[in-house]
């Protein structure tokens, strides 16, 4: 009797010992990884805020001062075409006609007549860097801005043709582009008081 | 210009001196190679500023004080 229930004994510890040790592994596995010591990713929060001031420093070194205090003050830059057949398709209403760019951080190029504040078009264009050295894909927002405004000048045909050409309106609502181009337009009237007042000479920001 | 870095210097030198040149073309070329495009700011007349896309050393002016490298351009959406 005696070793009969011995031996049920052993066949149920047995058993139970058989259900339990997978539990009993993932709880260890479990317990080890809370207590493993995570190498660290070398994320620094820090790091995108002093790109963009760096930025910003070159940006201000590269274009001239109106310029410089447009983006800070509004920004954006305004940036004049210089292609005779203007930005879009041949036979829109640009050809021949005075016109700009709005260049917007991360966002279309946005080209305009300015007499009348017809929007013509808005230009997609990216700088990837595909080699991603630092994590991401994206100039900070002052290199972007300063990347277009140097395909701009540098060459406005070549960063044209490679943008991707679409109506106005797509990404960029019309609406806040016309207020856009009336703080400038009154940003653009009070630097001429504050210059007639200064005697011609606008003040260095 | 790096993503989530800005401005990275490359390489600095004078052109006036050989073995510095050689170092800024080898850099120049490098650049480009890995697919940068390569833009000298400049003045203009009246204060106007604008940038000078170069694709060879040889057509960077002798005077720049930089030449900025930026990823080309493609398309977005």
């Amino acid at each position: 009797m005696v070793l009969a229930l011995s031996v049920t004994a052993i066949v149920i510890v047995v058993l139970l010992w058989e259900v339990a040790i997978p539990h009993i592994e993932r709880w260890n596995e479990r317990r080890r990884a809370r207590r493993r010591v995570v190498a660290g990713t070398g994320m620094d929060p820090g790091r995108e805020r002093r790109a963009e001031q760096r930025a910003r420093a070159l940006l201000r070194s590269c274009v001239n001062d109106e310029e410089w205090s447009m983006y800070r003050d509004l920004g954006f830059l305004r940036i004049w075409g210089r292609l005779a057949d203007g930005p879009g398709q041949p036979g829109r209403a640009a050809e021949g006609a005075p016109y700009a760019y709005l260049v917007y951080p991360h966002k279309p190029i946005v080209a305009y007549l300015p007499q009348t504040r017809e929007l013509l078009s808005e230009h997609c264009v990216q700088f990837p860097d595909e080699t991603r050295p630092y994590g991401s894909a994206l100039l900070p927002d002052s290199d972007d801005v300063l990347a277009k405004w140097m395909a701009l000048t540098g060459d406005e045909r070549r960063l044209i043709t490679s943008a991707n050409m679409h109506l106005p309106g797509r990404q960029i609502d019309p609406k806040q582009i016309r207020r856009d181009l009336w703080r400038l337009g009154q940003w653009e009237q009070e630097r001429l008081r504050r210059a007639a007042r200064n005697d011609g000479h606008v003040a260095a920001p | 210009m790096k993503p989530g870095h800005g401005e990275v210097l490359l390489a600095e030198g004078d052109v006036e001196v050989s073995e510095e040149q050689d170092v800024l073309a080898a850099e120049f070329r490098a650049q480009l190679d890995s697919g940068m495009w390569a833009a000298v700011p400049t003045t203009v007349g009246g204060g106007r500023r604008e940038a000078q896309l170069v694709r060879s050393f040889d057509e960077v002016p002798r005077d720049a004080d930089r030449v900025i490298f930026f990823p080309q351009a493609a398309g977005g959406r």
